[in-house]
Order: structure tokens, then sequence, then C-alpha cells
């Protein structure tokens, strides 16, 4: 078995198209189930009342790491053919911060979206206009900041080969994380719960 | 009828109630469907999922529209239409967020969560919810333009195969939100 099967052409371009609705089915169901068509839900991360984002997000991250991982290591994968988004790190600074007042700000991101939209969220097709309006902006401006886009480039690069580490050293710190994260997230939702109920109790 | 059936009784419920919605999925356990998927996508395809490039296609193939002068001597643009095998919208992209949207929509069914509202704080009305967000969405747009991919492509994807880029990205997204959310307070609380 060779792993990833498209670039190994095991199939074609209409077939991929074919898979990726199949794919994208999952994807949406599963952040519906996870309650991510709801705007208040996900924000809900920042103010540490349910941290379901966190632990959603880092329980996936885990997951697909892991399975990378092992099917990599049983030779069934070659890792160097699963595509890494290239490091420029100050754009994807700036952009993660940008994206991160957007997020608060709107309730969404643009995956979320989709899935709010599906489900009947009128809030989330605002949004979506949004979305292709700031898209339309960066396009039209993208001439006058695209030194800026394309600086601090360092290609392909993990965490690994940047720390100077084995793989599975990262792989093991990031499970660790998760952990220490779902701990700590669980133990906020449980203190802040306790405060609010008292506050509504002194409210009445 | 029958009394409202208390909260977390169930998913039985929903077959009967149909007004009540069901209680969601554990985070963990959706967290393992969705790294399932993720993990399938990078063992079928060799990349990870993705959201803001569709919409990025939907831009460009507007903005060639109106003016393809424009869009042609417009890098940006042209990278986008210049994808997907023959035509734009024939991407990865494009058809895996028709499935979100078919996903979400049969989650959401089961569920009986499909319901045409206003997802806002009891504090703001629905004008004003609809203005922020159709500014978060903006910002949200732009913002995952600069980073190359939103928390679906950069975040998800990009944090599972360990990318530097893409942990930083992540990093910063917590930051904004944490950052806004005082300010943001009035809208969700």
């Amino acid at each position: 078995m060779s792993a990833p099967f498209y670039k190994y052409a095991l199939f074609g371009d209409e077939m991929s198209l074919i898979l990726a609705v199949v794919i994208g089915i999952g994807f949406g169901f599963f952040l519906e189930r996870a309650g991510f068509g709801s705007a208040r839900k996900l924000v809900a991360q920042f103010y540490f009342t349910d941290m379901a984002v966190f632990k959603v997000m880092f329980s996936a991250i885990v997951t697909a790491m892991l399975g990378l991982f092992y099917l990599s290591w049983a030779g069934l994968l070659d890792l160097s053919m699963v595509f890494v988004a290239p490091t420029y790190w100050l754009p994807q600074l700036v952009g993660g911060l940008v994206l991160g007042f957007g997020f608060i700000i709107g309730g969404y991101c643009p995956g979320t979206s989709l899935v709010a939209v599906s489900t009947g969220r009128l809030d989330a097709l605002a949004f979506c206009g949004g979305v292709l309006g700031g898209i339309f902006a960066y396009g039209e401006v993208y001439p006058s900041i695209a030194g800026f886009v394309t600086s601090t480039s360092m290609g392909r690069v993990t965490l690994d080969g940047w720390l100077g580490v084995r793989l599975s050293l990262v792989v093991f710190a990031v499970v660790l994380v998760a952990v220490l994260g779902f701990w700590g997230a669980t133990t906020v939702e449980r203190k802040l719960a306790r405060r609010e109920g008292a506050d509504a109790g002194a409210l009445t | 009828m029958m009394p409202a059936s208390p909260r977390g009784s169930g998913r039985k419920e929903s077959m009967t109630t149909a007004r009540e919605p069901a209680p969601y999925m554990n985070p963990y356990l959706a967290g393992l469907g969705l790294g399932l998927v993720l993990l399938t996508t990078f063992v079928v395809m060799g990349r990870g999922l993705g959201a803001s490039g569709a919409f990025s296609t939907i831009v460009a193939v507007g903005v060639d529209a109106a003016a393809p002068a424009h869009a042609a001597g417009n890098e940006f643009y042209r990278g986008y239409l210049e994808n997907g095998f023959g035509s734009p919208f024939k991407s990865f992209l494009m058809f895996e967020v028709i499935g979100v949207l078919i996903g979400g929509f049969i989650s959401g069914s089961l569920a009986g969560r499909v319901k045409k509202t206003v997802e806002k704080g009891p504090r703001i009305s629905t004008k004003g919810r609809m203005a922020f967000a159709a500014a978060g969405g903006a910002l949200m747009g732009f913002g995952a333009k600069l980073a190359g991919g939103c928390t679906s492509g950069q975040g998800l994807s990009g944090g599972a195969v360990l990318g530097l880029g893409s942990w930083t990205f992540m990093i910063m997204v917590f930051v904004g939100g944490y950052a806004g959310a005082y300010f943001m307070r009035r809208q969700w609380r």
C-alpha cells in the first residue's frame, strides 16, 4: 500500500472531486455534531465558559497527527509527500491575530460558518458575505502588500526540523500538551460554572 | 401534550419531541471523528482540509467576470483562476465545501437543530449582530489570506502535520480571540 493515494496516481482528478464531496460531508457532519454551527458555542471558548473549541480542535489534531506518525512509521505512508503549508512566520503571525479578532467579532470561522448556514443561521450568512468582502479587499490591496505577505519565507518547516529534535519527541510533546490542556480547560470550565451560578443567585 | 422532557435525558427524545434539539456530541468524541476525517484526507489526497480557499475562488471568479483584465493583472486572483481541473470551480476545496454544507445539514437535521435564526447574546439587537457578523467575516477573510489559510487549512491541517507557520498562526488566533473578548462581551453575554 502506498499513501497518499492521489500522489501515487491511484485515481484520477475527476475521482478526487467525488472524494472531496464525501470528505466534506464527514467534515461538516462532525463540525455540526460538536456544536460548531452555533456562534455562541464557539465564542464561549473566549469567555472560558465552554472550551469545546480547544477540546475538539486538539483531539482532532492529535488523532490525525498520531495516525500520520504511525502510518509513516509502519512504512505505509510517505510523509514527505503530505502537504505542509510553507512558513512565512510574520504574515502568519499577523494573519492569525487578525483572524482571532474576526472570530470573536463575527462568531465563526470560514468552515464553521458554512455549517451554520446549512442549519439556518442568518448571522452566518452575513458572516460569509463579510468573508467574501474581506478576501476581495485583500485581493485589491495585494499588489501593494505582496512584499510583506511573501516576507520571512522559510519554506516547508516542521516543528521537529525547526527545533532539531526527533519527530517522535515532538509528537509526544504535543500529546502531552493536549492532555494537560484538556485537564486545564475542564478545571476552568467547572470553576466558572460555579462562579456564574453564584452570580445568578446574587442577582435574584 | 407530553410535558417537556428534562435536558440530557438521552438521544431517544429527538424522535418523539422534535422541537427539543439533541445535546451536542462529547467534544473528544467529535474531535476523534474530525481527526479521522482529516487523517483520511491526508492518506487519500496527500493534503488536508480547508475552507477559506473556496471563498477565494468565488471572489476571483467574480472579479474575473466583472473585470477580466483587472483580474488577469493581479497575481492573487490569477492564482485561483488557474486553479482546478479546467475550471477554477473544479477544485478539491470547492467540492469539499459543498460536502461541508451537506454534512452540516445532515447532522443538524438528525439532531433537530436546523432552524432559521440569528445567533446572539441577549443584549444586542439583531441588526447589530448582523453588522458584527459581517465585519468579523471581513477581518477573518483578510486575515486568512494574510496567513495563507484559516482555522481549517492552517489550524487543523497545518497543526496535525506540525507546520511551524501553522502553529504560530494557531497560537495567534487564540491570542486575538481572547484579546478581543472583553470588548465584544455585550454581543455575546
